[in-house]
């Protein structure tokens, strides 16, 4: 091995799955032959051209990739710094990255022979990306969602249903992401010959975050070829919100060796991280197991697992993918957050100044974006992550503007 | 520590009988209650207790307990008063093996060596973590083993395959087979399938081999012991907490006479 190589960031997760002290494969005895069953087919399918061909297929053909990278000249103008791409994930078909994964992962349980698919969502767009890719695979499809989320992502449950998908409200713990994948991950151990689960996001046990990770990845080597072409060099910097953390890994991994490229990870800040109202695991949580893997969590004294709280239902999630964790333990990417009026704001502004209606998740690392391009120099370049489009947001957020005098 | 259980299923075999343990989630439906419920368990013919370790997000529980973790929780419940509750259990109970079950996050917060020392010091004699398969043995397991506690492996229907050896390598105690492919208390177990899966774990080890998840009535208690060395029975007595009325709530040792009299039943239904 040369010394480039042993100085990669892009090395990991190790045999046993883990990023330096997090990942791993904490799972009830009943789920382990199942996940290293997916493993075993993951690793064939990595060794397999056809695999790989098949994904770009659909990657062109169905999902509409490669997606753009556009230069934001008004939102830039209204910073007032370092020039603005934004890489257009939110115009691939189903409206947010998570389509990337889903594919790939919907191929992986074909090629498996599995039939059925159970998935599990917060914002709604990882269920209706799974609902999707089950009615063009011809694979039965069942979706778990936090009861409350099926209240506030109102548009993309009835959009899972029309595709054809079974939705699950789950009331169980706090009816939120974290019990959706808690009841997924039960469902699945109550039927482990016939079904796959995706998970939506680079967590749960090993290969998960392993795998979402390489599916997402497209999203950093179109980007990183796409900003070769338009400025003839590498960027300044990336920015990308962070609930689990998939799309970030995505735009983030094939950057990570490149070390004059400084990274940015926006988490939600809630109503503030001193008001403990937050969904920031990593600026206000510390090291536990929750859903198969070690990771940064919300919790409390006695090892508790804590609500999180933000405006965005896909953020709303108490831990982070392992590998955000082991990044922010060895310093290479810098996570930061935003708060819930902080995203509206931006919500928007991008809207009005770009004619670009970003979903709140993305609306995050506008929010990080506008306050630190004044901070770098205008020849600098950013790339940020537009990973989902907001129309699924607007009955929640409408009224919010309206009360600010946005609208 | 691990004598207790070895003690206990040597003088059921002595006598000719199968083992019943029970699972209750500490702490619910208040301290005070559990501690007596504990009391009538023993007083009514419980071989072993299981005591859960309530969690937040218990992921391969059905909702029986879940609730039971929950409304444990609410009351102010920690893992610091489970492992004192424990010791209070030993004190009054010298003999009968006390086994912590639970899920790894609260004991990896707690601290994983502190945690084993103060379950040492409380009398516990086992531990079944419901998160931590071999492959993470390093975290809990092996230190555990070495301060003798027994570590007690669940093995599923998925196991019996090519895991099982694996699986029951570093076991202690007893082998917990989970009767049913899901989370406690949703189906109820085939007992048919009961005893080839006993037989197989039967071969690849000498310990004793108790059936679990799924098991609820007298009738399945006693036909599931009959295939095996015993039977955990946990969702059904959990159950009976949710379902008491006020009068019972608010009245103390009510709710534990209502369970010691249930678990006498199963009791002759294993002993029978």
């Amino acid at each position: 091995m040369s010394d480039t190589q042993l100085n990669s960031y892009r090395t990991l997760p190790d045999d046993s799955g883990r990023f330096g002290l997090h990942g791993g494969r904490f799972v009830a005895e009943t789920l382990m032959p199942l996940i290293l069953e997916v493993e075993t087919a993951y690793r064939k399918t990595q060794a397999d051209p056809s695999f790989a061909s098949e994904l770009a297929y659909f990657h062109k053909h169905y999902i509409g990739r490669p997606s753009p990278l556009y230069f934001a000249e008004r939102l830039t103008k209204a910073y007032g710094g370092a020039k603005l791409y934004l890489k257009r994930d939110e115009l691939n078909h189903t409206g947010a990255h998570k389509i990337n994964n889903v594919i790939g992962q919907a191929l992986l349980a074909k090629r498996m022979g599995k039939t059925k698919i159970i998935a599990e969502t917060g914002a709604g767009q990882h269920g209706v990306a799974t609902a999707t890719a089950c009615a063009l695979f011809d694979l039965e499809c069942e979706v778990f969602m936090g009861a409350e989320d099926v209240r506030r992502q109102k548009p993309n449950v009835d959009r899972m249903r029309l595709l054809g998908a079974k939705v699950h409200a789950v009331t169980s713990g706090t009816s939120t992401l974290k019990d959706a994948m808690n009841e997924a991950l039960r469902y699945w151990v109550a039927h482990p010959d016939t079904h796959f689960y995706i998970i939506g996001t680079v967590a749960g046990p090993h290969p998960y975050p392993e795998m979402v990770r390489d599916f997402q990845a497209i999203i950093g080597t179109e980007a990183r070829a796409q900003i070769i072409e338009a400025e003839g060099r590498l960027p300044d910097a990336l920015i990308a919100c962070i609930g689990g953390g998939s799309n970030a890994m995505g735009l983030f991994y094939p950057f990570l060796d490149d070390e004059d490229v400084a990274i940015y990870g926006v988490e939600a800040a809630g109503h503030g991280i001193d008001t403990g109202l937050h969904a920031a695991s990593l600026t206000g949580g510390r090291p536990g197991v929750l859903h198969g893997n070690r990771t940064y969590l919300l919790q409390n004294d006695d090892g508790q697992i804590t609500d999180a709280h933000s405006i965005s239902a896909g953020l709303d999630y108490p831990g982070i993918g392992p590998e955000h964790a082991w990044l922010h333990d060895i310093g290479r990417v810098n996570y930061v957050s935003a708060t819930d009026e902080e995203a509206l704001v931006q919500f928007q502004q991008c809207s009005r100044l770009e004619g670009i209606i970003p979903a709140l998740e993305p609306s995050h690392a506008l929010a990080f974006a506008s306050t630190f391009l004044p901070t770098i120099p205008k020849d600098h370049v950013v790339i940020l992550n537009m990973c989902g489009r907001g129309d699924k947001d607007l009955e929640a957020v409408l009224p919010k503007l309206d009360e600010r005098g946005l609208l | 520590m691990t004598e207790r259980i070895a003690s206990c299923f040597k003088k059921a075999a002595d006598e000719g009988r199968s083992v019943l343990g029970v699972f209750v989630t500490a702490g619910d439906p208040s301290e005070a209650e559990s501690d007596r419920i504990l009391d009538q368990l023993v007083e009514n013919g419980a071989d072993f207790v299981e005591l859960g370790m309530p969690f937040s997000d218990p992921m391969a529980d059905g909702p029986a307990i879940q609730a039971a973790s929950l409304r444990a929780l609410a009351g102010g419940m920690t893992l610091l008063k489970t492992l004192a509750m424990a010791k209070r259990f030993r004190e009054r109970h010298a003999d009968i093996p006390l086994i912590l079950m639970g899920y790894y996050n609260p004991i990896y917060n707690y601290n994983p060596d502190k945690f084993i020392t103060d379950a040492v010091d409380a009398g516990v004699d086992g531990l079944i973590v419901v998160d931590l398969p071999p492959e993470e043995d390093s975290e809990l397991c092996d230190p555990a083993r070495a301060a003798g506690l027994s570590f007690i492996r669940l093995v599923t229907p998925t196991t019996l395959g090519n895991r099982l050896a694996n699986v029951i390598e570093k076991a202690g105690g007893f082998v917990y087979y989970v009767a049913i492919a899901g989370i406690t208390g949703t189906k109820s177990a085939d007992i048919s399938s009961i005893g080839n899966a006993v037989g197989r774990i039967k071969e690849v080890t000498s310990l004793p081999v108790v059936t679990g998840f799924g098991i609820r009535t007298p009738e399945q208690a006693r036909e599931a012991a009959s295939r095996g060395d015993g039977v955990v029975i946990g969702s059904a007595i959990v159950s009976l907490i949710e379902e008491a009325s006020s009068a019972e709530r608010s009245q103390e040792g009510a709710i534990a006479g209502k369970i010691g009299s249930v678990c006498a039943t199963l009791s002759d239904a294993v002993r029978s």
